[in-house]
């Protein structure tokens, strides 16, 4: 198990180092002259000239990515044109707000995934088990630019129960964390199923039915704990893609973390920020499937010979 | 497990039709041009001429929902189709190759699927400007590498069964065995991933379009209208049910279609769910 770990955590420096390749790349990809595109059209030859060499614009090309990476060894990812502010500086600066937010919809996917599927899986077929496949079917198609303003319609315009947007009080990330916990409870919750279905013929519950444990807590003393692992790795993954979720929902919700930065720094062309901000997010994605793995292996030591 | 099979082809076959009948008829049921301003009657109240009422410019909101069905449906079908080709092409030509060429796109995949596919998308649409062909282009760049996976881990399989080795020792070229072995038993499952992709990719369109990184306004696209009608939610609620009610219901059609076709000719797959 050592060795796969060992493998599986070294296997994340090639990826890391692609995506910070990608992400020097970005810049490159702009049609025409970058500079002139990050300036605008009113920029003097000076202003032009300058920002192009503080940027590093002006030098070939692979000595510009050597730069890159020795800066981001440094923790060094440029001055954001739009603040004037180190890059680092600001990411530093909203990365606990979408982490915040981002274990808060884990949190509330969990509490609602677990007990829907419990209830779906007691009797395969029955009420709750068709109620919970409709709404998980439909969960799974509504965007969540779409929940998200019709919960801001319903619980803080028409009913005045929650704040609009922002994080002034505790009660702001209800709206923003429903939002994107919703279509991943869904999937969970399905997924929960699936595992307890598979638990259900186990001579372990047929011993503890034998004396005398009911069906109920039969499912939840002994079988939702094995049915959990596999849950909780897809959760673990699945972290990854809240990440990339919140930038939606952080727009929505004006909630002030990585991915509405992110909106804000591609409107206004500040593309160190965009830079700064696709590499924090991407890493954290890479860092959260490589963790997911060691989870994995960690509750399922089986899945290391896999 | 799911909403029931049949029901639920029937119902994601139905959903998907009408929309797509919608967009191809939008010139002639649409009631009016969808960017016809009207701006003295900005956001009136359904009535018998504007039966969804008019936007915050005064354009019809029923026209424009159902225009939006032709550019959403439009950008799935087309970055579904471009994609889906590139990667099964991709995948098997890798799996049937080996060697340093199976390695290099073993390489590629891994590296693009370890990077999160909406962010390099709203990446590259950031860099390159907020265009449709730019954002088929962005969708198509992230797209391909299911299929390709999906694809080389199929020829893979394939290649150790007894008619593909019969097929080699009686001297068929490479291409041909691609074509005439591999491919038609590749349509199934890439069909069932097709079917699943395409709801991905009218939910990112979508999604990108409400960022304003997708179809710059005017043009009539959910997303847009979405992003609009969330800026009038206290005036107009209905500017962002609407458009916000055919992005569901286009992706609900596209995944319950996927799903029951997964149950049907591909069992041992299980849907995955996409977060935007």
């Amino acid at each position: 198990m050592t060795g796969f770990l060992l493998r599986r955590t070294l296997l994340a420096v090639p990826l890391l180092l692609g995506v910070a390749t990608i992400v020097f790349s970005l810049i490159h990809l702009i049609p025409g002259d970058p500079v002139e595109v990050m300036l605008g059209a009113g920029a003097g030859a000076a202003d032009i000239s300058g920002l192009r060499h503080r940027l590093g614009l002006d030098r070939p090309l692979l000595l510009q990515y050597a730069d890159f990476m020795v800066r981001l060894l440094r923790g060094d990812l440029g001055i954001s044109l739009r603040y004037q502010d180190p890059v680092g500086a600001l990411l530093a600066e909203r990365y606990p707000a979408t982490l915040l937010l981002a274990s808060c919809s884990m949190i509330l996917a969990l509490l609602l995934a677990i007990p829907a599927g419990v209830s779906a899986a007691l009797r395969p077929g029955g009420l709750a088990d068709r109620l919970t496949s409709v709404a998980s079917a439909l969960a799974l198609s509504l965007p969540s630019f779409w929940l998200g303003p019709l919960l801001i319609l319903v619980f803080a315009i028409r009913l005045d129960l929650l704040p609009v947007s922002g994080m002034d009080s505790p009660a702001a990330v209800l709206l923003p964390a429903f939002t994107l916990a919703l279509s991943l409870a869904a999937l969970l919750t399905r997924l929960l199923r699936a595992s307890l279905l598979e638990e259900s013929g186990a001579n372990y519950l047929r011993a503890a039915r034998s004396r005398g444990l009911s069906r109920v807590g039969a499912a939840v003393r002994h079988a939702l704990r094995n049915a959990l692992a596999p849950v909780l790795t897809v959760a673990a993954l699945q972290l990854g893609s809240l990440l990339t979720g919140a930038i939606l929902t952080e727009t929505i919700f004006a909630w002030p973390g990585l991915g509405r930065l992110l909106i804000q720094a591609i409107a206004h062309r500040d593309y160190p920020l965009v830079q700064g901000c696709v590499l924090l997010i991407a890493a954290t994605y890479v860092a959260v499937n490589l963790a997911a793995d060691l989870l994995h292996v960690l509750l399922d030591p089986r899945a290391a010979a896999r | 497990m799911s909403l029931g099979r049949r029901p639920a082809l029937g119902v994601g076959a139905a959903l998907l039709l009408g929309l797509a009948l919608a967009g191809v008829a939008a010139p002639w049921i649409a009631p009016y041009p969808p960017e016809q301003q009207d701006l003295g009657n900005r956001l009136t109240d359904p009535d018998a001429a504007h039966p969804l009422g008019r936007d915050d410019l005064g354009r019809d909101l029923l026209s424009r929902a159902i225009w939006g069905a032709r550019i959403s449906l439009l950008t799935g079908v087309v970055v579904v189709l471009i994609s889906g080709v590139a990667g099964v092409l991709i995948g098997s030509l890798a799996g049937l190759a080996g060697g340093a060429l199976d390695a290099c796109v073993v390489g590629v995949i891994d590296l693009l699927l370890s990077f999160p596919g909406v962010l390099l998308a709203i990446a590259l649409v950031a860099v390159l400007g907020s265009h449709l062909a730019n954002l088929i282009l962005a969708l198509c760049l992230i797209g391909w590498v299911g299929y390709a996976r999906l694809a080389r881990t199929l020829v893979l399989g394939l290649k150790g069964r007894p008619f593909f080795e019969a097929a080699l020792s009686a001297g068929s070229r490479p291409g041909r065995l691609l074509v005439t072995h591999l491919l038609p038993n590749l349509l199934g499952p890439v069909l069932v991933q097709a079917s699943l992709g395409l709801g991905a990719v009218i939910l990112a369109e979508a999604g990108l379009s409400f960022l304003g990184l997708g179809v710059p306004p005017p043009a009539p696209s959910w997303g847009s209208m979405l992003r609009a009608g969330s800026q009038n939610l206290l005036d107009a609620p209905r500017l962002a049910i609407v458009p916000g009610a055919a992005i569901f219901l286009a992706v609900l059609g596209a995944n319950l279609v996927g799903e029951a076709l997964a149950e049907r000719l591909d069992p041992a797959r299980r849907a995955e769910g996409v977060f935007l």
